[in-house]
């Protein structure tokens, strides 16, 4: 199993990486952070390099990094990106969520 | 590999000296067996010729003043002619020397001012052979910035005389910038404040690729926290007298004792608004008096004026202006107090670095200067990202990450919080740092209280807290209360102590127990969600529990009471979460009842369902 991106979640990544002028090895950082009723939100971030100990993932034209803690809640999650209006943002596909709240941020296993 | 002779760093000041060494997790001061690291720099003689040093010493000087040294880093290298100014302070007998040099002549017996120092540095250095099971042979020391060649050269025969080779005299203010790191800084200018008990000064510092350039000094050898206390001193003497009779005279030892209350007053003024001072006089006269932090301020200001007229005269010759600086650093006891503290940042327009203890930042760097020269790698302090997670205690005992672990710095992150019980008026911040998800499985960096929170009903008042990692890792938090205003803040060093094995160790840790932390974690905030959802449908049927029928307050009370027992029984957050939910569900005709007055009240005379079809009639 792995992370990956969709396509249109990969475009926006790389747009994100050139706006802010990244190196051209620059990684997409996926994590969790515990807590709130639903038990976890996603968190995203950018950097220039993974980390000694990061499952790191080739996808999409797109290099993500991950900590082992995070990896063991999002093993085989699929990150997408829809830009309608209301709704907009990165979303987490994650086949761990027992339950995806309606905005995508929060899930409980 | 053979493991390398320890270098130590001293702090070789003129009230307090100490010792620090480099360990795999940065650098660490050496304490003795009570835990006490200063050593104050005073040594005793006795009429026999006995040697003593330290606190011990100190309790000397009331009994026998004449054979009691101290400040002798003020004769360190210098003539007799220079220090004239200095006697009328030194109760002890200062002579000339061989060539003219200031000595001091202890029952009859001339000592050089390096021979006195070497005293100090031996206890320093048999402190660290204990600590560390080792013979200490070597050393890094520290002098003040303006030290002229020849008080260098006298520092380094102290050392000598104490048996240790002299690797390298550094610089005070150069020691407090490696302490800080920002060796590392490719091009910056840095301010280094150094307050202490009985002398002031300021250097501006120059950095760049780990060579360090002194581009001005000023300051006042006359002038510290000793002022501070003499203030204090003349302020209750002045009140004694006006209450008790003009005619009191106080003695040595009273003046001691005085000296002490004052000391002890003005510490407390630096974390609390008044202090109380009780002075028993004999014959039924006590005094007692609250002095206040306004007050001490008040007197004090003249004296921190000065100060910061030294630091436009230091900025001045080093051709610079204030906001030319590029990072302030605060040295020294006195710094504690937040008068100072308040005026250095709004001279330099720029919150000065308070994370490390100021009386030990000096001996820490050298500390690192030591281990620069042993040839000793940081790379766990050389990273550019955070390496654990950052956050705060939150209600309940979890582990609320504000900064996550690899985020690269500078970085800043802001969340809301707010109280958990009605009238609430402190919170106590407690910062965070690991992988875990429960507070008492993290590290406790540092801790602070915001105080004066307007009482409001629970979950009313809106407290920002602000993470802020800066380039050189030192992290400010501080918190706000919106309504009021009211502020406060704390800077801690997120990664001393840490090392690449450390870290290693938390990751693994957290990793293997993620399952169950993060269902506890998650049990947590149900059940503070939970205990707030309880306390809202209290209220609402206080206020209008005869809307509900029979059947709807039946089912209500039943839900509720699943809620509370599954809160005191059950670990299982998902049951919690539903019976909150149905709780929750139960109890809409009152929650859709209330918000219909509340806005029938808004909007006088409309239906609030006249204004949105969808306001009163959604949960």
């Amino acid at each position: 199993m792995a992370i990956t991106v969709t396509q249109r979640a990969a475009r926006k990544i790389q747009q994100v990486f050139e706006k802010n002028e990244m190196p051209a090895d620059a990684c997409l950082r996926v994590g969790v952070k515990g807590g709130g009723c639903g038990g976890f939100s996603y968190t995203l971030d950018v950097t220039d390099a993974p980390a000694e100990d990061d499952e790191v993932f080739q996808t999409g034209g797109v290099r993500v990094v991950c900590d082992p803690k995070s990896y063991l809640y999002l093993n085989g999650t699929e990150v997408d990106y829809d830009d309608s209006l209301l709704q907009g943002g990165f979303k987490f596909n994650n086949p761990n969520a027992a339950k995806s709240c309606g905005c995508g941020a929060s899930f409980s296993t | 590999m053979e493991k390398q002779p320890t270098i130590l760093g001293i702090d070789l000041g003129t009230t307090n000296s100490l010792g620090a060494i480099m360990k795999d997790a940065g650098p660490e001061v050496i304490a003795d067996a009570d835990g006490e690291s200063l050593v104050p720099s005073v040594i005793a003689f006795d009429s026999e010729g006995k040697v003593t040093v330290g606190t011990a010493a100190r309790a000397h000087a009331v009994e026998n003043p004449l054979a009691t040294v101290f400040s002798i880093k003020r004769l360190m290298g210098r003539s007799l002619s220079d220090v004239r100014e200095d006697l009328t302070h030194l109760p002890y007998a200062v002579v000339a020397g061989p060539r003219g040099s200031a000595c001091v002549n202890v029952n009859g017996q001339v000592r050089a001012p390096q021979e006195l120092s070497a005293i100090v540095l031996r206890e320093i250095q048999s402190r660290a052979a204990a600590a560390l099971g080792e013979q200490i042979t070597r050393a890094v020391i520290t002098v003040p910035a303006y030290f002229d060649d020849a008080q260098r050269h006298a520092t380094r025969e102290a050392g000598q005389l104490a048996g240790l080779e002299v690797l390298r005299i550094v610089n005070e203010p150069t020691a407090a910038a490696l302490a800080y790191g920002l060796d590392r800084q490719t091009d910056a200018t840095i301010a280094v404040y150094d307050l202490g008990g009985g002398t002031f000064d300021v250097s501006i510092l120059h950095v760049s690729e780990g060579v360090f350039q002194v581009l001005s000094t000023n300051g006042d050898t006359r002038l510290g926290g000793d002022d501070f206390d003499r203030e204090l001193i003349d302020l209750i003497t002045g009140e004694i007298r006006e209450r008790f009779g003009r005619e009191i005279t106080f003695g040595p030892a009273t003046r001691q004792a005085l000296r002490n209350f004052a000391e002890a007053a003005k510490i407390r003024l630096s974390q609390r608004e008044t202090a109380d001072v009780r002075i028993d006089l004999g014959d039924g006269r006590v005094y007692t008096r609250a002095i206040t932090r306004e007050e001490f301020e008040a007197r004090i200001q003249s004296h921190v004026d000065h100060t910061l007229e030294h630091c436009r005269r230091a900025l001045s010759d080093a051709k610079l202006t204030a906001s030319e600086i590029d990072e302030v650093i605060l040295v020294g006891g006195s710094t504690r107090i937040p008068l100072v503290r308040r005026a250095v940042e709004e001279l330099f327009q720029r919150r000065p670095y308070t994370a490390i203890d100021p009386d030990r930042v000096v001996a820490l760097g050298a500390a690192v200067q030591a281990g620069i020269l042993a040839g000793r790698k940081r790379d766990t302090l050389l990273l550019d990202v955070t390496p654990l997670s950052l956050g705060i205690e939150t209600l309940g005992g979890a582990m609320g990450k504000l900064i996550m672990r690899n985020s690269t710095i500078p970085r800043t992150a802001t969340e809301t919080f707010t109280t958990s019980v009605d009238g609430q008026t402190s919170v106590d911040i407690n910062i965070l740092q690991g992988e875990r998800e429960l507070a008492e499985d993290c590290r406790l960096l540092g801790k602070f209280q915001l105080t004066g929170i307007p009482p409001m009903p629970a979950g009313a008042p809106r407290i920002q807290v602000t993470f802020l990692i800066d380039a050189n890792g030192i992290l400010n938090v501080s918190a706000r209360e919106e309504r009021s205003g009211r502020a406060a803040a704390v800077q801690v060093t997120p990664a001393a102590g840490l090392t690449k094995e450390e870290i290693g160790r938390v990751v693994k840790e957290s990793v293997r127990h993620a399952r169950r932390d993060m269902t506890a974690h998650r049990l947590i905030d149900v059940r503070n969600e939970s205990h707030r959802v309880l306390g809202a449908i209290d209220k609402a049927l206080a206020n209008a529990a005869d809307i509900l029928t029979d059947e709807q307050r039946r089912k209500l009370d039943a839900a509720v009471e699943r809620v509370r027992t599954l809160m005191d029984t059950n670990d299982d957050p998902d049951e919690l979460y539903r019976a909150m939910r149905d709780a929750n569900d139960a109890a809409g005709p009152l929650t859709r009842y209330q918000m219909d007055e509340v806005l029938s009240k808004t909007f006088r005379g409309k239906s609030a369902k006249d204004l949105d079809p969808r306001i009163g009639t959604e949960e």
